[in-house]
């Protein structure tokens, strides 16, 4: 038992305990601002390489997952299972031709399709991969990833002008508009959590779902819904995927780009993809915490299990148009999450922290107004199925017209 | 307060499109999103169809014409057989009427299969709809591939008849695939047609009137999703189509969503159109004897018949040789096209490409 | 109603008109075009005749000829035929796109392929063939052998 325990435990930490090895490796060799330097690039290395590795799989993962929904095999050529496939795009994508229009803006092209995934990139910094396994360890954990998110908004929108393309500019402002109006609903739903929490910071998220032993989707559920509907839109994902709407206005803010600055733009949304599934899972889900595995193994199931609806999302729901996705952002998303922000505060006031209780009453406040909504909206869902008309073809045939 | 000064942009949804079913340009004008104006561009794909059959003869222009409208090949095949063999004086032998119009109403399941599976595309679904659609038109493709030995060009009927007689393995294969296909229509209907997304953009969206859209000339099912319940096969029935029992399906409002209802009943007509058939189908021969050289009498003659994407008419004109004098064709894709402007002002851009997806057009039959 | 009697009852109505029956398979009604549209307005007002299905162009070696075949929705059965004769040297017949708004690119290919002019017309472009592209594809003496096709 005690032996199984050192195991799991062992595993667990893996990762700390080679940082931690590695680090001590140095101080033989360099002074104490010398390893601090060391380290610091050593952890940026590793997630940048993180995160261009699981573009492997995820790639992968995703098209293969489509191809099941649509009733065919997904890419089963390139290695075992097509496993490889990703690798074939990357050699395809670096061999190709760069082509920039005459008339385009040069700085801000080349800039447009860089600011992106730094952005991206930046977001992966503060969340806890695992126990002790967070790269900063912020204060200001989720505001610094709302802060550094909007970076993206700003990357496309770039593209867009710098193409001068006017599908390019179309698309673009589609992305501003959207992107802007369904981050407030994304933020207001996450400070509902943030106020059974008490901070910002990523890490102390995660331990205050361990202390009320539930995680918070339980607690708050209609943020939960609300987060990642909004999310969805923030990341550019079908149904929400306008600025890129690939049969209207043919690939949108990247139509001009070929090469390794379309794959930028693709490696950007992909990892984007990934992050809000990760911050789904750090505010909602529990983050790390769970038994008998290591904890990144449960970070990794869980963040794979939303992204897994999120390509479910995309291989079935039809994409809206972009005033029907301000519609919804505006008059559904934004009262919702205010009416669930008042009403969390209200019980965080009446109701103890950490009890069982609590999080009954939660619940049960969360479920009433779920229902109250569905009733309200119920008859306008009934409205009349709409039926053709069958005229039968029983009289008789006319006399030919000579 | 002053009004701010706004321009409108032209946009070229260009020639290279990833929606406009073929090389089909529209300049629209946007005002913002919304469309202000807006001009079909065609004769992207015009092969001079009509000079080429005045020189190929009678017989060389019924594989000529699977060239058209090459979803539906059958029917265009079906039209030009029609019209000569009125001109002629031919009459067909039983059997191979039977098997005419058993083709014939497959092609139509496959045509409004292409259309729905292409539509929803267009909406964005990413192409989950249309590979369950095209999945069983594969399968009706094979019973033509059986028959008559290509899947997309089948020249297949003969003046006076068929080419061949149906295999030994069609009729079991039909009957399957016929009972099977109203378990799939449902299927279909039950994934998506109900889906909030779906009846959000596509209710209320390219209203075309009744009488506009008999004033435009539009046939087929844009006229009928219309409330304008005309069908050739009803209104002046031709071939053998009066001994069968099924109904003409009609919509209420005119919008896209009527258009996709109609196509998905019309399929089901179709269906009981083919069990009709299958049930009634004699023995005999499958062709008139042949002769050497066909030459018609000398005369004109417009035959029409209900293509699925519309009316689908050849107006023929015979001066005794072994060439048409004249050989129009009178294609449903390039007049109901003229109603597109009409439709799609007022909307999204976005709008335009389903309202285009709607009409259903194909370019090898706008242009020929 | 068959043709002869539409034919009866269209002669009778306009005695001023010089109407002629042209017999065979489907037999039409041979019309002068400076009364095309008067006729055809009272075709489509009086007898219901609102859909207009095809306009067609023939180049017969003494004069052009356009053919209107024309249908009712609510009648079932055949349609009334209009032919028109247009010369050689100027071909002009009156636009019937006041009347039948389908009628428009029909008139346009017809302008197109066979050169014959439609007055009244309000956008009497090319619509196959490229802007710019000179001579008219399907008549008879536009060159048909390879060795002579002129690409514009």
């Amino acid at each position: 038992m005690q032996s199984i325990q050192g195991i799991l435990e062992f595993v667990d930490q893996i990762f700390v305990n080679l940082s931690l090895w590695f680090s001590s490796l140095l101080a033989n060799y360099l002074p104490d601002w010398g390893v601090t330097f060391i380290m610091m690039f050593a952890t940026v290395l590793v997630l940048v390489i993180f995160g261009l590795a699981s573009i492997i799989w995820i790639n992968v993962f995703e098209r293969k997952l489509l191809g099941r929904l649509q009733d065919r095999y997904g890419p089963n050529r390139f290695g075992p299972w097509g496993l490889l496939q990703c690798v074939a795009d990357m050699i395809k994508l670096l061999t190709k031709e760069d082509i920039t229009p005459s008339r385009a803006d040069r700085l801000v092209y080349n800039l447009a399709a860089v600011v992106p995934v730094v952005a991206t990139f930046l977001v992966l910094a503060v969340l806890p991969f695992g126990r002790g396994m967070v790269a900063a360890d912020l204060n200001v954990g989720f505001l610094y990833i709302v802060a550094v998110g909007s970076l993206g908004t700003i990357g496309i929108f770039m593209g867009g002008w710098a193409s001068h393309n006017k599908f390019a500019l179309l698309s673009g402002v589609r992305a501003v508009a959207q992107m802007i109006s369904y981050e407030i609903p994304m933020v207001l739903s996450v400070v509902g959590v943030l106020l059974l929490v008490g901070s910002l910071s990523m890490v102390s998220i995660v331990e205050a779902q361990g202390d009320w032993r539930l995680p918070f989707v339980v607690l708050q559920p209609l943020a939960f819904v609300i987060y990642f509907t909004a999310a969805v839109a923030e990341v550019n994902r079908s149904p929400f995927d306008l600025p890129e709407g690939e049969s209207e206005i043919v690939a949108g803010y990247h139509i001009e780009y070929t090469g390794i600055k379309f794959a930028m733009f693709l490696l950007a949304e992909y990892i984007n993809a990934f992050s809000i599934c990760a911050i789904a899972t750090t505010v909602f889900l529990g983050g790390w915490q769970g038994p008998i595995l290591p904890s990144w193994a449960w970070f990794f199931i869980k963040a794979y299990t939303l992204y897994f609806v999120l390509i479910w999302l995309r291989g079935t729901l039809p994409r809206l148009r972009v005033d029907q996705l301000m519609n919804f952002a505006w008059k559904t998303l934004v009262p919702l999450a205010l009416a669930n922000l008042m009403l969390t505060a209200l019980l965080a006031k009446l109701v103890p922290a950490h009890s069982l209780v609590g999080a009954v009453a939660y619940l049960l406040v969360n479920i009433v107004v779920i229902v109250c909504i569905a009733l309200v909206k119920y008859p306008g869902w009934k409205r009349g199925k709409r039926e053709v008309v069958l005229v039968p073809r029983s009289t008789a045939p006319q006399a030919r017209g000579s | 307060m002053t009004m701010l000064k706004t321009e409108t942009v032209t946009v070229n949804l260009g020639p290279q499109h990833p929606s406009t079913h073929g090389v089909f340009r529209m300049i629209v004008t946007l005002d913002g999103e919304t469309i202000v104006g807006l001009e079909p561009v065609v004769g992207y794909l015009h092969r001079n169809h009509e000079k080429i059959g005045e020189k190929n003869n009678w017989i060389q222009n019924t594989p000529f014409t699977d060239r058209l409208d090459y979803i539906s090949p059958m029917s265009n095949e079906f039209a030009y057989v029609l019209a000569v063999e009125k001109l002629a004086g031919i009459e067909p032998p039983e059997r191979a009427k039977y098997i005419r119009i058993i083709m014939v109403e497959l092609n139509r399941i496959i045509n409004h299969m292409v259309a729905v599976g292409f539509l929803l595309n267009e909406l964005g679904c990413f192409f989950t709809p249309m590979f369950y659609a095209l999945r069983w038109r594969e399968f009706l493709m094979d019973l033509y591939e059986m028959t008559a030995g290509s899947r997309m060009m089948p020249n297949y009927f003969w003046i006076g008849g068929v080419a061949a007689d149906l295999p030994e393995g069609f009729l079991p294969e039909c009957k399957e695939l016929v009972a099977a296909l109203p378990g799939f229509i449902d299927e279909y209907e039950r994934l998506i047609t109900d889906n909030e997304i779906l009846q959000m953009r596509c209710r209320d969206v390219g209203i075309l009137p009744p009488d506009v859209a008999v004033a435009y000339g539009c046939t087929g099912p844009l006229l009928r999703a219309s409330g304008v319940p005309y069908d050739v096969r009803k209104a002046e029935p031709y071939s053998i189509y009066d001994r069968f029992d099924f109904d003409i399906v009609a919509g209420t409002v005119g919008d896209v969503l009527d258009r996709y209802l109609v196509r998905i009943a019309e399929m089901r007509q179709s269906v009981k159109i083919v069990e009709q058939a299958l049930r009634d189908l004699p023995g005999g021969e499958t062709a008139t004897p042949k002769k050497k050289t066909f030459r018609p009498a000398e005369g004109d003659v417009y035959h029409r018949i209900e293509a699925p994407k519309g009316e689908l008419g050849f107006y023929l004109v015979s001066d005794g040789s072994v060439n048409p004098y004249r050989y129009k064709i009178r294609s449903p894709s390039f007049v109901n096209l003229q109603a597109l402007p009409y439709m799609c002002k007022g909307h999204k851009i976005a709008d335009a490409v389903i309202i285009l997806g709607s009409i259903d057009i194909t370019l090898g039959e706008v242009d020929r | 109603m068959t043709a002869r009697e539409t034919f009866d009852r269209l002669a009778e109505k306009f005695p001023q008109f010089a109407l002629a029956y042209v017999e065979g398979k489907d037999p039409a009604i041979l019309v002068q075009g400076d009364n095309l549209v008067e006729l055809a307005q009272q075709l489509r007002d009086e007898q219901e005749y609102d859909y207009c299905s095809s306009i067609t162009s023939v180049d017969y070696p003494d004069h052009f000829e356009v053919v209107y075949h024309l249908y009712s929705w609510k009648k079932e059965g055949g349609p009334v035929i209009l032919k028109v004769h247009a010369d050689r040297e100027d071909p002009k017949v009156p636009s019937v796109v006041s009347i039948w708004r389908g009628a428009d690119w029909q008139e346009r290919e017809v302008w197109d392929l066979m050169g014959i002019h439609f007055d009244g017309h309000p956008n009497l472009t090319r619509v196959l063939m490229w802007e710019g592209f000179e001579g008219h594809p399907l008549r008879k003496d536009f060159p048909g052998t390879e060795d002579e096709y002129a690409f514009g």
